[in-house]
């Protein structure tokens, strides 16, 4: 059983569905018995970064979350959701992550060139950087769908796959048991699909 | 690299796509959701489903069938039609809808972009908007296209844009139906007046006609059209080899 984290931030309509499409239990919810006992615990998120950690914060999710990292539970973030798992953030000031993974989050325009447009949006490729289970069942150069204004940065050791986008932004990163996708795959189409597949058949303390 | 998306639209009025389409495969024609993951396996990048029901139980049916759309096809998908206040935007949100496009809507309360905006984020909020050259000018129409507002398109936009409409769908009135390609000089003018992703619509015959538009104006992000996929005139899939072949980046795998 997969739980995606409820913490009041984006609609959580299409990854569950997603999960369910592909025969995986999920459960939405917030309370931090049912997340203990998942196999797998997703961490969505749309909005601001500020917002969505304090809302974290405040539900006292943030250490459930940390916890859980810690005893091997694998966790995935999806899109602010990634983000979130940074230490820290500067998307309108600076703002403080769980800091399960290396890095910071920064504005992308500052590494574009400013003839692109933000956000970056819409299906750009996967190019691989390192092997991941997350990626079993899809392949090197398979499109996936982004939303995002901001990227993970100074994350080197962690980054899975970038997508090139005026400069190589960061597209996926795992630190051991934790995963991070920039991108949407609940909106990536088959491939998506895969990569959830995928987080979902993954086991506590056997990810290598 | 960022890819060109080529967005299928459905006409859906009570729960039923209005166009007739007849794929082989494919066992209920005017389901919105069977030809949802028809375009999906076919490679299409994104769906609109554009809502043209005039009654509230229309209404009430169209939102049933987004929220089963959206249970089984996995790529965005973005809803128009009688989006006239946040409560809209809502409603379709809830059923696993991503993006949202007002056209009448905001032309009746501009500041409905603004609040769309600051509840859902720019992302959100798709500007819908169908125009028509009068003496020269471009002029914003109401109404599906039946009214003319008096006012200037171009103006009309960059208003929208500032508001936060994170992307624009140009439908232009002169060229659709037509069938003799996009209007690239509306969709040049709208490119060089605004910064965000641009959505050309209105006058896709062939698939030459992409190809133009891409190679053309590239800044450009996306082509939208209905009839021509509806009755199979140009297949997704067709379309998409051709553009790799005019070395247009394109999503050509993994559907």
């Amino acid at each position: 059983m997969v739980s995606i984290v409820d913490y009041g931030v984006g609609n959580l309509f299409s990854l569950k569905s997603s999960f369910a499409a592909i025969g995986v239990e999920v459960v939405v919810t917030a309370d931090p018995e049912i997340l203990k006992n998942a196999d797998g615990i997703v961490l969505p998120g749309v909005g601001a970064f500020e917002d969505a950690a304090k809302k974290l914060r405040n539900s006292g999710l943030d250490k459930v979350l940390i916890e859980l990292a810690a005893e091997g539970k694998p966790l995935m973030g999806i899109c602010l959701g990634m983000q979130l798992l940074f230490e820290k953030s500067y998307e309108y000031g600076e703002h403080k992550g769980l800091g399960l993974i290396k890095g910071s989050v920064k504005p992308i325009k500052d590494v574009i060139p400013n003839t692109l447009k933000i956000p970056h949006i819409g299906w750009n490729q996967l190019i691989y950087k390192k092997n991941t289970p997350l990626f079993s069942y899809i392949n090197d150069g398979d499109c996936v769908y982004f939303v995002h204004s901001f990227y993970a940065a100074d994350c080197d050791a962690s980054v899975v796959a970038v997508s090139e986008y005026g400069a190589f932004l960061t597209a996926a990163v795992q630190n051991k048991n934790i995963f991070g996708c920039q991108f949407h795959p609940e909106k990536s189409g088959k491939v998506g699909l895969n990569i959830l597949k995928a987080f979902a058949e993954m086991k506590e303390n056997e990810i290598c | 690299m960022i890819t060109k998306r080529i967005i299928p639209c459905l006409d859906v009025r009570d729960g039923r796509v209005v166009k007739g389409v007849n794929f082989e495969g494919l066992r209920d024609v005017s389901s919105p959701v069977e030809l949802a993951k028809f375009y999906s396996a076919c490679g299409a990048d994104e769906l609109v489903f554009y809502d043209i029901t005039a009654s509230s139980d229309g209404r009430k049916l169209f939102t049933e069938i987004l929220t089963e759309t959206a249970k089984e096809v996995f790529i965005p998908l973005t809803v128009g039609g009688g989006i006239n206040t946040v409560a809209d935007f809502d409603r379709v949100l809830k059923c696993g809808a991503d993006k949202v496009s007002v056209n009448s809507g905001a032309i009746r309360n501009p500041e409905l972009i603004n609040e769309a905006a600051k509840l859902y984020g720019d992302q959100c909020v798709v500007l819908s908007a169908d125009i028509k050259r009068v003496n020269g000018v471009f002029r914003v129409f109401a109404k599906g296209g039946r009214e003319d507002t008096g006012m200037e398109a171009i103006e009309w936009i960059k208003r929208c844009v500032g508001n936060g409409a994170g992307e624009v769908v140009v439908n232009s009135i002169d060229t659709d139906g037509v069938k003799q390609g996009f209007d690239l000089q509306m969709l040049d003018a709208v490119c060089n007046a605004v910064n965000v992703p641009i959505i050309a619509s209105g006058g896709a015959g062939k698939i030459d006609d992409f190809i133009t538009l891409f190679k053309t104006l590239p800044k450009v992000d996306a082509g939208l059209a209905a009839s021509i996929f509806h009755f199979g005139e140009v297949k997704i899939s067709d379309l998409k080899s051709e553009m790799t072949k005019n070395n247009i980046p394109t999503r050509n795998s993994g559907f």
